[in-house]
């Protein structure tokens, strides 16, 4: 670096703002694709970092902090912010400069956290975002006298329309690096406290000084519209708010079967096709049998479900951008109060659709402990995506793809798996709230955003970000555990003369047939119990075993690359439907049960999730299996 | 506008579509986040309950208006039963 560069250093900046502000979108904004995702020292609050260039060359470390209504949190989440903020937080250098990200459209809302933030006499920037909608709603406000009255710059940013942070960008290049050393040395507690966290009084005495502020700079409150009246009206309905809900999740789960189809064959085609030439250029050697049964077998069987779990986090993003999720927990409020939850776990609850470790760290948001460890306990019943593998493969293998009625009965079946899953959930958490202290108040205090259509660009990057966490499981655990079970299950070699596929000589082979006397009471025959153990690393990984499994033992040099014929030919109806009720509990990943571990800061309660959704899963699996037999014999 | 008759009511006896002005907040509400010490009535008075602002319950679940949408200062919140009752409001006339 030369001197001209080293004089404009890196910047640190901060975003903060209230929740729903449009803090996301424009980080997605400013940083694109040059965000990392990690946990803040000593605590495991997701943080997210990304970074940007000036035209001048310089470097922008930018911080996206929790929303926050205030410096008083009720959440880890809002703690963190506020730690941040102040630089109590060691190891986590104190921003140089913090962005308060303001809503046009909710003024009032943000410039109460302004006058706190500005209370700390911190370098700030306040970024007027959204203003664009708030004008079309007869939103005014005098920029220039509202910088003037905070003393600090202010600009209008609109996060999701390009060159919309430009203005922010050029304000925060008139910013001189702060020096870190003086800077960086945490508050003392006691003092911090006084200015960051105001009491009753002090909070009341500000939000009176809220609207004579704003009528001093000629703020002209944006109406509320017509269409978003009349959509409220509908969507949070008693009955017909419960019903369009009813109707968007059933529709979400009929896609994700429906529009997967397509992507879903050609991926498996490619890999049966690179399969066979990688078969037909090699000599049949071990390498070959390593490539072809276990790496391309294996991973193979695992990321067709790609479509599937990218159609399913599209709906999620779409639904949490649009301002419908909130909704959704406020009618389903009463529902989960009455087993002892918040509405607020709903929104970690439908991210464990996905996965349950976003969920489970999602649980974050929820003030009380006693509901945050239930919603954790019960979030792996919610059928995470890498469950979609499993009952996928078994679906298309025992349920005939005809139409009842209208729908489509293969997307009944996994509707009815997903609301097992969480009448299941309702019940644990009802059970654990007859066995736990009472707690007299649960708070909701949740607010309803305005409707809004998703940001293309903040989809894409989440998205983005799904597709690679995926991928990167594919590649890494995934991959690792294929070349495990493949030695498992080539070695050692049958004995000279043997009858019957090799696989059954392995050390896979006798491990199998051990587990099998614990589950041959429920109908899995040895080849599933051998790829229960690589599907505790990760549930999707028993497919990638079985593809495995089945192509190990493939008594022909017929490579078998597609694992639904067999599985259909070879298993009974009762031992697929048994295998299908043991992943409604499946008893968790360990990636699960370790985030678990650090969410909760002890062992007791990783330990009791596994143990209870062992001993559920056996139960549900051995009722299905035996009640299968009966019906079927 | 406000009716002086009345006297300050909870506001979670309020219907869908009733218009009120805040008198004030409980001074004993309970507490919200077990470890961080705060309470149900700071975070009202943060999210914008303060004496004088107006207020209208935008919606209402069934059977027993648990929780309510409540809409102040621009902004709307899903409130339960309990955390509304903490808000004392008047209502405004002819609207409840």
């Amino acid at each position: 670096m030369d001197t001209a560069n080293r004089a404009l250093a890196d910047l640190r900046i901060a975003l903060v703002g209230v929740p729903n502000c449009g803090k996301t979108a424009l980080f997605n904004r400013l940083t694109g694709s040059h965000q990392k995702v990690a946990n803040y020292p000593g605590v495991t609050i997701e943080r997210k970092e990304g970074q940007f260039h000036s035209r001048e060359g310089r470097r922008f470390a930018v911080l996206d902090l929790p929303g926050t209504y205030s410096f008083t949190p009720t959440s880890l989440d809002e703690a963190i912010t506020r730690d941040v903020v102040l630089g109590r937080i060691r190891g986590e250098p104190r921003p140089d400069v913090i962005v308060c990200v303001a809503d046009a459209t909710h003024m009032p809302l943000s410039l109460r956290l302004i006058l706190d933030l500005q209370r700390l006499g911190r370098p700030m920037i306040v970024a007027l975002n959204r203003s664009d909608i708030a004008k079309r709603r007869g939103f005014a406000l005098d920029v220039a006298k509202l910088a003037e009255k905070l003393g600090v710059p202010v600009v209008e940013t609109v996060a999701i329309a390009p060159g919309g942070t430009d203005k922010l960008v050029e304000a925060l290049a008139a910013f001189e690096a702060v020096a870190p050393l003086a800077e960086a040395v945490p508050l003392v507690d006691g003092a911090a406290c006084a200015i960051a966290a105001p009491d009753r009084a002090e909070a009341e005495r500000t939000q009176q000084f809220v609207p004579r502020l704003l009528a001093e700079v000629g703020y002209r409150e944006p109406l509320r519209t017509r269409a978003a009246a009349r959509a409220d009206a509908i969507l949070m309905h008693p009955v017909g708010g419960m019903l369009v809900l009813g109707i968007v999740l059933f529709f979400v789960f009929q896609a994700v079967f429906s529009w997967a189809a397509v992507p879903m064959d050609l991926i498996e085609a490619g890999v049966g096709a690179i399969g066979t030439w990688i078969a037909g250029a090699l000599p049949d050697t071990a390498l070959r049998s390593l490539l072809v049964d276990g790496i391309i077998a294996g991973v193979g069987s695992v990321l067709v479900f790609l479509p599937q779990i990218l159609i399913l986090f599209f709906f999620i993003l779409v639904l949490e951008d649009s301002g419908y999720l909130p909704r959704a927990a406020y009618l389903l409020d009463k529902l989960m109060g009455s087993v002892g939850l918040s509405g607020r776990a709903f929104i970690p609850l439908l991210s464990s659709f996905a996965c349950a470790i976003p969920g489970i760290m999602a649980a974050r948001t929820i003030p009380s402990v006693r509901d945050r460890m239930v919603t954790i306990m019960i979030a792996p019943l919610m059928t995470c995506s890498a469950r979609l593998p499993v009952y996928a493969l078994l679906i298309g293998a025992f349920i005939p793809a005809s139409a009842a009625g209208p729908f489509n009965l293969q997307g009944l079946v996994l509707f009815a798996l997903y609301a097992a899953g969480v009448l299941s959930a309702l019940a644990v958490a009802w059970f654990m709230k007859r066995f736990t202290t009472k707690r007299s108040h649960h708070p909701l205090m949740l607010e309803l955003p305005d409707y809004q259509w998703p940001d293309l660009r903040s989809l894409i990057v989440g998205l983005w970000d799904r597709a690679r966490i995926f991928l990167r499981r594919v590649g890494g655990v995934i991959l690792s555990l294929m070349i495990i079970l493949w030695f498992l299950s080539s070695y050692p070699a049958p004995p000279p003369g043997a009858v019957g596929p090799a696989i059954e000589y392995s050390f896979a082979g006798m491990l199998g047939r051990a587990l099998h006397t614990v589950f041959a009471p429920i109908g899995f025959n040895w080849q599933i119990s051998i790829a229960l153990v690589p599907g505790l690393a990760a549930r999707e990984v028993a497919v990638g075993a079985l593809g495995t499994v089945y192509a190990m033992s493939a008594t022909e040099a017929a490579l078998e690359t597609a694992l639904l014929p067999v599985i259909a030919s070879s298993w009974s109806l009762a031992t697929g439907l048994s295998l299908l009720a043991w992943y409604i509990f499946a008893p968790q990943c360990l990636a699960t049960l370790a985030v678990v571990k650090r969410e909760t800061q002890s062992w007791r309660y990783p330990l009791i999730m596994a143990g209870y959704l062992f001993a559920l899963a056996y139960i549900a699996s051995f009722i299905t299996y035996r009640a299968a037999v009966a019906l079927t014999a | 506008m406000t009716d002086p008759t009345r006297g300050p009511v909870p506001m979670s006896t309020l219907h869908r579509g009733a218009r009120a002005t805040v008198h004030g907040v409980l001074e004993h509400t309970p507490v919200i986040g077990d470890a961080l010490h705060s309470t149900v009535g700071q975070r009202l008075v943060e999210l914008g309950f303060v004496h004088g602002a107006e207020v209208e319950v935008v919606e209402s679940m069934w059977p027993s208006g648990d929780p309510l949408a409540v809409r102040v200062r621009g902004s709307t919140f899903a409130l339960r039963r309990l955390e509304a009752a903490a808000v004392m409001v008047v209502p405004v006339n002819g609207a409840s």
